[in-house]
């Protein structure tokens, strides 16, 4: 190889990676002198979807996008609707919303402590953590009647109640999981190579962290306290004040600290919305037809902050459904942090942001490019169709018919 | 000891050799596998699954990229396993003497056991891979780490015995068992050594499966694969058992039978203590396993050969000048 | 203060219990009372408002009218997610979730239920193809 540096490409597919994602890294060595992004890989076309669904389909879509922010998009939608309805939701319903926020909260950490440690090889900590997420997945399926997507959100408040046998059971659970977290936070602050690993990596300064507009625990852990449930209060946060919690280690360590330290105020926040959940109903009666009107709603999602603008035009589809994923804030500061680093700890510095590509991805049109007019979905299928033809793939053996133009 | 042709073609492909270290090399796999289930709160694998993954492998086709070296690549993990088969000739087992022994066996040995490294660095480097070269020049760089501590740690028993041959080493401590408690050091030094011999966690940075797919066997497939993990396993046991014979060479010489079961108590106890470390430790990046070799690993070998060298000096002293 | 081996004692611990890990299919998994899995159809209760078709988000369901006042649903279950909005927009509750959740066929054709309306109040789709 004549020139000295390697490009190696981690991704689309690599064991590291969950999600599809494109690094193109410049290796010396094995310091990484430059990393290039990619995304798109997970684009599905879901704002388009949104478009030709009423605001009823579109809630179960939207909750879709992600399996585990999936309350955090559901919820946002659903607000934003709400707004743009001029709806009040019921204080039971807003804090029953929270409630299963906060489990999902509880969930996504979990989940996210486990991962980290098979990304530094200690798998023990991955099977030890989501043997004990089973916990919290069971408290959900007794809410909400799923593992994942919740489905509790309708638009105008929630569709299942609270019984006080399930609020014993969520007592319970979170009595263990504590017990089993606070176990873990000394695991991850006092096991040797772990602290090796994590900490001095990935350090993200406070200012750099502002500058490149990272949000969640990335900016969190960089002492940098935005928190939209604090800063914009939702549902029943207004009444059920959360804690902050920042940190000023700036690297993956940091980061760390901060999600249990989340986790521990998870177990404060369900206990108080369970002791303190209002009687009333559920929902309010809501409009097929929406008024025109936009609404911009910002939802303190596991992995930061998630932004949902939903534009309706008085009919029952939404004219335009946006939706900005925590991930895609902080993916332009995980460049920054892997430049002048080791490729061995690439996988973790990805980790440490909790990236979410399916959150992400979403269509970007870039000022100034040609486009060729619009094509309908017949025409694009055939077009790829030809274009792949040109390339000499030969369709033959496959088992269906494909004839341009055909339109399914 | 039977020294002629049909003997020494026994020996060396039956008992000890090639099948009977397969054997053993496969049921320590899955202790391994299941061991670290169970310390992982998992069910683990069924005792017939790395014979089953061996035959699943042997049955696969050989996918070799275009661009590979096609000769150094197919030699690779032949080299790698003959080199650990012939070590075990050399290790005493059952008795004191090994099959084979001379004057000098220990270094022998350890080169033999330095061969499948070089054999991954080349088999990884001739893959053209992107992955496999990272790993190649890790697993490389891993080897400036561990092996000199470990030389050292073989190094003091052997000056305490005052001798080069494992065989002889044996007799001698057979003869003074008292005289392997000043080696305890060495034991733990020897032991950790062997996880950065063997690429276990928390050594294991150059088949780091999220960092570099798989490292030196990302091109591998089928049956040169089979014959790379079959090393790594027998190479386990080889290891293990080199340890078992220099620090802790005790029952030796109660007859064979007695001899060969504990030489098995001892290998799977240290497999068992090997699996331990796999399950409590996270994986070390190789600038910070090369510092933490150098920094404290070597210096408490040195430290264990300082013991011996002393105790050697304190037993001649009295005799004369 | 960071030791080294933090974990060991709890790992050690797990050697004597029993593996987290459920043998399933061989121990049967229960899932809680209002857990959402297949679809039921009780087709005495319909009055063919389509509503639940309406709602739909993934299109899963069909009313087709067979006769005077009544109807049989087709039902998709490889498109349902069982989100049950069809279950809250129903004004005749004839549609719930039952727990099942072990759903796998072999056949597509055999994904897609239909539930005829038969003499006597039948919720469960015995009559059809399984």
């Amino acid at each position: 190889m004549p020139d000295a540096n390697l490009q190696v490409p981690i991704g689309p597919q690599h064991p590291a990676l969950k999600e599809p994602t494109s690094f193109m890294l410049t290796l010396s060595g094995e310091k990484i002198l430059k990393a290039g992004i990619r995304l798109g890989y997970n684009h599905r076309g879901i704002e388009k979807a949104c478009e030709a669904r009423t605001y009823i389909q579109d809630l179960y879509l939207v909750e879709r996008i992600c399996g585990i922010c999936s309350h955090s998009h559901a919820t946002a939608f659903a607000m934003a609707v709400e707004e743009c309805a001029q709806l009040e939701v019921p204080k039971r319903a807003n804090y029953i919303r929270s409630l299963v926020g906060e489990l999902e909260r509880v969930h996504s950490h979990l989940l996210w402590l486990g991962v980290a440690g098979h990304e530094v090889g200690f798998d023990t900590l991955l099977m030890y953590t989501w043997r004990d997420r089973e916990v919290v997945m069971d408290l959900l399926a007794l809410l909400t009647g799923n593992r994942v997507n919740y489905g509790i959100n309708t638009i105008g408040g929630v569709r299942r109640d609270v019984s006080s046998e399930q609020k014993l059971k969520i007592l319970e659970g979170v009595k263990v999981l504590e017990e089993r977290t606070k176990y873990y936070i000394t695991v991850a602050t006092e096991e040797v190579t772990l602290a090796k690993r994590l900490s001095g990596v990935g350090t993200l300064s406070h200012d750099d962290a502002v500058r490149l507009g990272a949000v969640g625990p990335t900016a969190r852990a960089s002492d940098v306290p935005r928190d939209c449930r604090k800063d914009d209060p939702y549902a029943a946060y207004a009444e059920v004040p959360v804690n902050v919690i920042t940190d000023n280690h700036n690297d993956v360590y940091g980061r760390t600290l901060v999600r249990c330290g989340e986790l521990m105020e998870c177990y404060r926040l369900i206990r108080q919305l369970v002791e303190n959940l209002p009687e009333g109903p559920i929902a309010v009666k809501a409009p097929r037809k929406v008024p025109a009107a936009e609404a911009f709603v910002r939802y303190e999602a596991p992995r930061g902050e998630d932004v949902h603008y939903v534009k309706s035009n008085g009919t029952e589809k939404p004219e335009r459904v946006k939706v900005r994923a925590p991930t895609l804030a902080n993916v332009q500061a995980v460049a920054h942090m892997l430049k002048d680093g080791y490729l061995a700890d690439l996988p973790i510095v990805v980790a440490a942001i909790d990236p979410c590509f399916s959150c992400t991805d979403r269509l970007i049109e870039v000022a100034g490019s040609a486009r060729d007019g619009v094509m309908t979905w017949g025409q694009l299928r055939a077009y790829g169709i030809e274009w792949h033809r040109k390339r000499g793939v030969d369709f033959s053996s496959l088992n269906r018919n494909f004839r341009a133009g055909e339109n399914r | 000891m039977d020294h002629s042709l049909a003997g020494v073609l026994f020996h060396i492909l039956i008992f000890p050799g090639f099948l009977f270290l397969a054997t053993i090399a496969l049921f320590a796999e899955y202790v391994d596998r299941k061991l670290c289930a169970r310390l992982q709160n998992r069910v683990g694998p069924p005792w017939f699954q790395p014979w089953a993954d061996f035959i699943k492998l042997l049955a696969k086709e050989d996918l070799v990229p275009e661009l590979v070296d096609r000769p150094m690549f197919a030699i690779a993990p032949l080299v790698a396993l003959t080199s650990v088969v012939t070590a075990l000739m050399y290790i005493p087992i059952w008795s004191p003497s090994a099959l084979f022994a001379f004057k000098g066996d220990a270094i022998v040995v350890l080169y033999l056991l330095s061969i499948p490294t070089v054999a991954f660095f080349l088999g990884g480097w001739y893959s053209r891979s992107l992955f496999s070269m990272i790993g190649a020049a890790r697993a490389i760089t891993q080897l400036f780490a561990y092996e000199v501590p470990l030389v050292l740690s073989i190094l003091a028993p052997a000056l305490l015995a005052d001798t080069w041959s494992l065989s002889e080493l044996t007799k001698y401590y057979s003869a003074n068992p008292a005289h392997m408690l000043f080696n305890v050091i060495g034991l733990a030094v020897g032991l950790l050594a062997l996880l950065g011999k063997l690429e276990r966690v928390p050594f294991d940075a150059p088949e780091a499966e999220t960092e570099i797919v798989a490292g030196t066997l990302t091109e591998y497939s089928g049956k040169l694969l089979a014959i790379f993990r079959m090393a790594i396993s027998v190479e386990m046991i080889v290891g293990a058992s080199l340890l078992a014979a220099v620090f802790l060479p005790f029952g030796l010489n109660l007859g064979p039978a007695v001899g060969f079961g504990l030489y098995l108590v001892k290998v799977f106890a240290i497999v068992c203590l090997i699996s331990l470390l796999r399950s409590v430790f996270a994986r070390l990046r190789i600038d910070q396993m090369v510092s933490f070799c150098w920094q404290y690993v070597a210096p408490v070998a040195f430290i264990q050969l300082l013991i011996d060298l002393a105790v050697k000096g304190l037993m001649k002293g009295p005799v004369g000048p | 203060m960071t030791k080294a081996g933090k974990m060991l004692q709890e790992v050690l611990r797990s050697v004597g219990r029993r593996p987290a890990t459920v043998r399933y299919p061989h121990v049967k998994v229960t899932m809680p009372a209002d857990f959402r899995g297949k679809l039921a159809f009780d087709p005495a209760k319909c009055i063919g408002c389509k509503l639940c078709m309406r709602d739909c988000p993934a299109a899963a369901i069909e009313i087709v009218k067979v006769g005077d006042k009544k109807f049989e649903a087709h039902i998709d279950i490889a498109k349902c997610i069982a989100c049950g909005q069809c279950v809250d927009s129903c004004p005749k509750e004839a549609l719930r979730l039952t727990g099942d959740f072990e759903l796998a066929q072999l056949s597509r054709g055999k994904l897609r239920i239909v539930v005829r309306p038969e003499p006597g109040p039948d919720p469960e789709p015995e009559k059809t193809e399984k």
